[in-house]
């Protein structure tokens, strides 16, 4: 194993919820130091977000947060003083190759902590600022949060059936999305510096960003002037293509056909020679025509099945099927355990926990999990070994409320 | 900010998302896909509705920013140019079942040893190993294995994935930032290495915090339609129908959501809509998903009634008026008229597959110093005669390479 790739990157963290934690985590898995400014008077949302450790509530009980900070550092900066202003404008000048933020634009500005105060003396910072519509624009100060973006992107357009309003994928869903490109982003940028010594500004916005997953029926639009909707599980190049129910309490399997051979070989494993020998039904015209059908001679079968049997059977035919995962039965998933999807991490308030593992492995760089830090753990660490305060500096900032 | 380095992009419409990236980002990707023409541009919708092999929407807009090299990787006349072009790699990317690309001579352990510093990306449904390595995979299948289908539809229907496929595109995403990943520390130790994706992890990354809600609590999220479940089995409505399509209102809580049900329900008020159990609910008061179960259900219904009457572009335009958090459920018509995009310029033209401009998504991200650049999709081919010249090719061997069938 070489060295992890981050190590001795410094990144100054003000990011909250979602999206920007989930990115910077990224450089906290692979060896950055990531300084988590954050402040008591006004935490991160979901630091109060559930689930919490044993059901019982508390700043640093979180799980969801402690899923997106592990291996960061916890700086606590009141930023209403403005010598916590002046301390994170130092970090930021001095100290940092990364800042990240995604605040409502303006908030840093606000703060004299706007890209153009810091370039100024640090002409080499990479600034990384994410917001929900994009700086600019008649809406760039509009309120709102992560869930409200799969409503402006298309995806809750796109999530249900069609004879029904639509739902929404879980959670703040375009959050997850985008982290991996603006990873990779801040890391081109990170090395256009190595190169030039320059550094830059990246801004993103979410909308724009999470249109990426949502773009061909845009195009379709743009270019056709279609209007394409939900559709359940269907898929206009596939059929049979849905989840089917399974024995037991909702318990389902998915089974997608996309080609001829697929639909034969699974209308002869489900007993149905006489489909497999159809010629009305051997093309997707013709079973897209009796779908319907198909999904029932389909859920006859599965429905005498559990999940995994049924999935099982489908993969030994050579036809595409998946068992619906709870989440418990994620934790169980064969390949999710093989793979070591969740990691297990030790926190002195919440006990052991799961954290997720990255999706991606590196044959010469495991990453480096630590479980994440208290609400201003290692502001003290900080101060005196980063900025190099004397421990009565310290002890009278603090007795301020400059680090609450 | 990339333009110093090469992507060799072997991935199929499986594994596309992530080179496209790489070259938004600015380095020369060069897509090597068969002379017939790479899968992807097989996926439909098309342009003009009409399947020809420039015209997939879905190449369009995802081998945007590439380069296209018609040459066909497993003919023995290619291996060559083949071997030239991975030894001027800095990046691969490739996403067949796993033991394919061993199969013809192209695996990790192959190429390591003609470039040691490559950094060789795959990306399949499960990953390289274990025992789901050799399952066939489909979008819906994914969204079922990772978790994503359980927490998503309505509770007397099956679970459902989203109508646009997820899966692929997400695994091409976490490709760029592993390659990326890979890329800095090839930069300190001058080593490459493998990206080994997993489509399933990064498909059960999106899950929000439903995986630690079992691992802390025990409990087990459901799917829960146009709600969004709040704890304790209750849930806040969050979709709502309205005289042409649907609006998203999500009540957060404290200070925030105080502010926003006040302006909504002096809106209600106004045209006598009203409730009064809402009107006088100091909704700031209460945290996220605290509100007691008759505010709740008076909130649904009297939404409900409300929006139902009114326009998605009426309720929308008053409610950024009146700063009330309510959003347009935009369908494809309505994001292309969406005013944020329309001010930031975000919708570009470039040249479309039949020659005329056409309009496409603009760059994903802004940078001050190297702005992400956006070139239509190569056409079949587009870019064989440079690609292989630059490799040292003469003219002969490329005019051969093409009679062979080997190239186009």
């Amino acid at each position: 194993m070489t060295s992890l790739p981050f190590e001795g990157l410094r990144v100054l963290d003000f990011c909250w919820v979602v999206i920007g934690p989930m990115t910077t985590r990224h450089f906290s898995d692979f060896g950055a130091e990531v300084l988590r400014v954050e402040s008591s008077l006004r935490p991160d949302v979901i630091r109060h977000g559930l689930p919490f450790a044993e059901g019982k509530p508390g700043t640093n009980r979180s799980g969801y947060w402690a899923n997106y900070n592990s291996g960061k550092l916890g700086l606590g900066l009141n930023m209403a003083d403005e010598r916590a202003r002046a301390i994170a404008f130092r970090l930021a000048t001095e100290w940092a190759d990364v800042v990240a933020e995604n605040f409502t634009p303006g908030t840093m500005e606000k703060w004299g902590l706007g890209y153009d105060a810091l370039r100024e003396r640090n002409p080499g910072l990479v600034m990384f600022s994410a917001s929900m519509l994009g700086r600019g624009g008649p809406y760039d100060a509009q309120p709102g949060f992560g869930p409200v973006l799969t409503a402006l992107s298309g995806h809750t357009n796109f999530t249900g059936w069609p004879d029904r309003v639509p739902v929404s994928p879980y959670g703040a869903y375009t959050d997850f999305l985008i982290p991996h490109a603006a990873f990779a982003a801040v890391c081109a940028a990170l090395d256009h510096k190595r190169r030039t010594g320059q550094g830059q500004r990246l801004d993103l916005s979410q909308l724009e960003a999470a249109l990426y997953f949502a773009a061909t029926p845009v195009l379709d639009y743009l270019a056709n002037g279609r209007v394409q909707t939900r559709d359940g599980n269907r898929d206009p190049a596939a059929a049979p293509h849905a989840v089917y129910r399974c024995a037991g309490a909702d318990r389902w399997c998915a089974v997608a056909c996309e080609t001829d051979a697929q639909w034969r070989a699974l209308a002869r494993l489900i007993g149905r020679a006489d489909l497999a020998a159809d010629p009305e039904l051997a093309e997707l015209e013709g079973r897209k025509r009796r779908e319907a059908e198909l999904d029932a001679a389909v859920e006859a079968w599965t429905l005498a099945r559990s999940p995994d049997d049924a999935m099982q059977a489908c993969q030994a035919a050579g036809v595409p099927a998946g068992a619906v995962r709870d989440c418990r039965d994620l934790f169980a998933d064969p390949q999710a355990a093989h793979r070591g999807h969740f990691v297990y991490l030790d926190h002195p308030e919440m006990g052991r926990y799961a954290s997720d593992a990255n999706c991606f492995r590196l044959s010469e760089s495991a990453p480096d999990y630590r479980r994440a830090p208290l609400l201003g753990e290692h502001t003290e660490y900080a101060m005196r070994e980063i900025l190099g305060m004397s421990e009565s500096e310290y002890r009278a900032l603090a007795d301020d409320g400059v680090f609450d | 900010m990339l333009s110093p380095y090469r992507v060799v992009d072997l991935a199929d419409d499986r594994g596309i998302f992530c080179g496209r990236l790489l070259g938004d980002l600015g380095a020369e990707v060069v897509k090597v896909e068969p002379p017939s023409g790479d899968p992807a541009r097989r996926v439909g919708p098309f342009h003009g509705d009409d399947p020809g092999v420039e015209n997939s929407l879905y190449w369009q807009i995802y081998a945007a920013n590439k380069k296209s090299l018609a040459l066909d990787i497993e003919s023995p006349q290619a291996r060559g140019a083949l071997a030239r072009l991975v030894a001027s790699a800095d990046f691969l990317v490739e996403s067949f079942r796993p033991g394919r690309l061993d199969e013809i001579g192209l695996g990790y352990e192959d190429l390591r040893r003609v470039n040691p510093g490559l950094v060789y990306v795959s990306i399949t449904p499960f990953g390289q190993d274990g025992p789901y390595r050799d399952f066939l995979a489909t979008d819906l299948t994914g969204a079922a294995l990772s978790g994503f289908a359980y927490l998503t539809g309505d509770p007397d229907r099956p679970p459902l994935r989203v109508s646009v496929p997820q899966f692929w595109t997400l695994g091409g995403a976490a490709g760029a930032a592993g390659a990326m990943a890979a890329h800095a520390s090839r930069v300190r130790s001058g080593q490459g290495q493998r990206v080994d994706v997993s489509c399933q992890q990064a498909l059960a990354r999106t899950l929000s915090h439903a995986p630690q809600y079992w691992d802390m609590n025990g409990v087990i999220l459901e799917r829960s339609g146009p709600f969004r479940p709040i704890g304790n089995g209750r849930a806040l409505r969050v979709n709502y129908e309205c005289a042409d399509g649907c609006v998203n209102y999500i009540q957060p809580g404290g200070e925030t959501g105080g502010r926003a049900m006040a302006a909504l329900c002096a809106w209600m008020d106004e045209h006598g809509e009203g409730n009064a159990l809402l009107s006088g609910t100091d909704f700031g008061a209460y945290g996220f998903g605290q509100l007691p179960d008759d505010v709740l259900d008076a909130m649904s219904e009297t939404l409900a009634a409300f929006f139902r009457s009114r326009s998605k572009r009426y309720l929308s335009e008053e409610a950024i008026r009146r700063r009330v958090l309510l959003f347009p459920v935009n369908d494809p018509a309505d994001v292309c008229s969406y005013p944020q995009l329309a001010a930031r310029g975000f919708f570009r033209q470039i040249e479309g597959p039949d020659g005329a401009p056409m309009t496409t998504l603009g760059p994903w991200a802004l940078s001050s110093e190297r702005p992400l650049g956006l070139r239509r999709a190569p056409r079949l081919g587009e870019h064989t005669e440079e690609i292989l010249r630059g490799l040292g090719l003469s003219a002969q061997e490329i005019a051969d390479l093409r009679a062979s069938g080997a190239a186009r």
